[in-house]
């Protein structure tokens, strides 16, 4: 008998097709009519800090070294207030084997599908994700596809996913490349169902807990070498996984409050399922498109119950600008002879900013970088928004447009971070938890409180907002 | 004629602009869903032709032919001016010049 794979048929069997690609049955986890229970989740699906450590160090992963860049330090406190001005530390992930920190959350996956006995692995991602899980899958002898969102209508695809196109394939995968659209999703659902394929989600608690280690390492090594903790550790945030993992990790390795800030780059306006806009971005990821539909709803993602819930953690959030994220990644190469990627960067971008505001002996951490090269260059990428018509110029980076101009600070003073008023998302979260029920169970009333990192008044006040009754 | 077992380039159609998704954009729904992907062809044939080929990862898929033997050509992109320019505003507030 052949399966029906219309649109539609092939959608209505997403369900089954998710429980038998990540070996998780997410009903067992559901607990009222929104909530679900998120710690055991990760408990008894994932694995441990401990277990964790071990898989990565064995295969090509973790241990990054942190970096204190004192030239772009000095760089900070000559535009900061008197005694203002932060020490500035990155941890240079893009020397996990791949290239980014995604490695950490490709190796728990691969290991995983590996011990249930998978065959492949299959993963949706057009950023470094696809190498990473091509650079494990290679180790653990996995057959490997990437589903890419690559070109627009006319054929033309954006440098930095051909040059991941390329990595991958360098690694032995195979790379589905696809035009614009969300029927991506569609696609992959295909192959896994065609192959049995493991699903290598970003959003497993497997794509999520290998990021720990990250937030780990990082306090141990601020420790090592500065005998104190950071105080702020800045993440770039798109799907959530980056923070939601970081900051499990450093909440398992220090009990001290460490403030967690989200960077994306602002591409306000820019619609990411757009033909037109796809090829108007610089940034393939760390950008609002992904950060705030994903915050407001992280169960948006390919598995029923997303494992990266990013309000849990979140302390603030900030944009950046791509000019400031072009500039600032020029400087970390000028000043710190240290060449990376300008997705890696954004977090980068937002710390310069937010150090202007800390005091000279505070500690500021950039939790990662990811590795340059031909396509994902900053000049490949300046090079290619000229080519599609983006007006490149220095001026003030506020006055950007996303898609028209791309704002190169005239001078540094002009690098400046936006805040996003948390508040406003948390509610926007909490409206899209409760879709269209009318009364809600105390369990679903204390699971939004710690959905939204919010207090019973802030969780009561906007259920009240919305009309909607509930048991406490 | 491009001879079996040959490393192609093929392309395929995957929904025809009526059968996109009902959320997708209106730019987006104007054009159909297309794939690319690459494997060894199973029987001789001219560009344009179906053809099957062998991924990869081993699995037999078909599409029209489009390109043998596939190169990637991505590069550090043009010359950008302001890259260089980039520089010059760093070391003048590092020297502590005026802005």
């Amino acid at each position: 008998m052949t399966r029906d794979l219309s649109y539609a048929a092939v959608l209505s069997r997403k369900n089954a097709i998710m429980k038998s690609s990540v070996g998780i049955d997410y009903s067992r986890y559901e607990t009222g009519k929104i909530s679900f229970d998120y710690e055991r989740l990760m408990k008894e699906t994932g694995y441990d800090l401990t277990a964790i450590q071990a898989i990565q160090q064995a295969h090509g992963v973790g241990n990054t070294p942190l970096k204190e860049l004192p030239n772009l330090t000095a760089l900070v406190r000559k535009t900061a207030p008197e005694g203002k001005g932060a020490r500035l530390f990155i941890k240079d992930e893009a020397l996990n084997d791949s290239g980014s920190f995604k490695a950490r959350r490709a190796s728990i996956s691969c290991y995983h599908a590996k011990k249930l006995g998978f065959e492949g692995v299959i993963t949706a991602t057009s950023g470094n994700y696809g190498a990473a899980v091509a650079s494990q899958a290679a180790k653990y002898g996995l057959k490997c596809i990437i589903v890419q969102e690559c070109y627009d209508s006319h054929g033309i695809g954006q440098p930095e996913i051909i040059e991941k196109a390329r990595a991958c394939e360098a690694y032995g995968a195979e790379v589905v490349q696809l035009s614009v659209g969300p029927e991506l999703f569609y696609h992959f659902l295909c192959l896994l169902e065609s192959t049995g394929y493991f699903n290598a989600s970003l959003y497993t608690p497997f794509g999520v807990s290998g990021i720990e280690t990250l937030g780990s390492e990082l306090i141990q090594d601020c420790l090592r070498q500065t005998g104190r903790l950071p105080d702020r550790v800045v993440v770039t945030n798109a799907g959530g996984g980056n923070l939601t993992g970081t900051a499990r990790g450093i909440r398992k390795t220090t009990d001290q409050p460490i403030e967690i800030v989200g960077a994306s780059v602002n591409l306000k306006g820019l619609h990411m399922a757009s033909d037109h806009d796809f090829n108007r971005k610089s940034f393939t990821t760390g950008h609002t498109g992904f950060g705030l539909p994903f915050m407001t709803n992280p169960d948006r993602s390919d598995v029923p119950r997303s494992a990266a819930r990013p309000l849990r953690y979140i302390d603030r959030y900030v944009t950046v600008h791509q000019g400031e994220v072009f500039f600032i990644t020029q400087a970390l190469t000028l000043l710190e002879g240290i060449e990376r990627g300008p997705a890696g960067n954004v977090s980068l971008a937002a710390a310069f900013s937010l150090a202007k505001e800390m005091d000279r002996d505070q500690i500021i951490v950039v939790q990662e970088t990811e590795y340059t090269g031909a396509g994902k260059h900053h000049q490949a990428q300046l090079s290619f928004a000229r080519k599609n018509g983006i007006d490149i110029r220095f001026g003030n980076p506020a006055e950007e447009i996303p898609g028209s101009s791309i704002i190169l600070p005239q001078r540094v003073d002009l690098i400046q971070a936006v805040d996003l008023d948390l508040t406003h998302i948390r509610k926007s979260a909490i409206k899209n938890a409760i879709k269209d029920q009318r009364h809600l169970e105390k369990v679903d009333f204390a699971y939004l409180v710690e959905e939204t990192n919010t207090t019973p008044d802030f969780v009561r006040e906007t259920l009240r907002e919305l009309q909607v009754d509930w048991e406490e | 004629m491009i001879a079996k077992n040959t490393w192609v380039r093929i392309h395929k159609i995957i929904l025809r602009p009526e059968e996109r998704a009902e959320n997708v954009p209106d730019d987006t729904k104007k054009v159909p869903f297309e794939m690319w992907d690459k494997g060894f062809l199973l029987a001789e044939a001219n560009l344009g032709d179906e053809v099957q080929v062998r991924t990869a990862s081993g699995r037999i898929i078909s599409g029209n032919l489009l390109e043998a033997n596939p190169a990637f050509h991505h590069d550090y992109g043009d010359f950008v001016l302001e890259i260089l320019q980039i520089g010059d505003i760093i070391k003048t507030t590092m020297n502590g010049e005026p802005q």
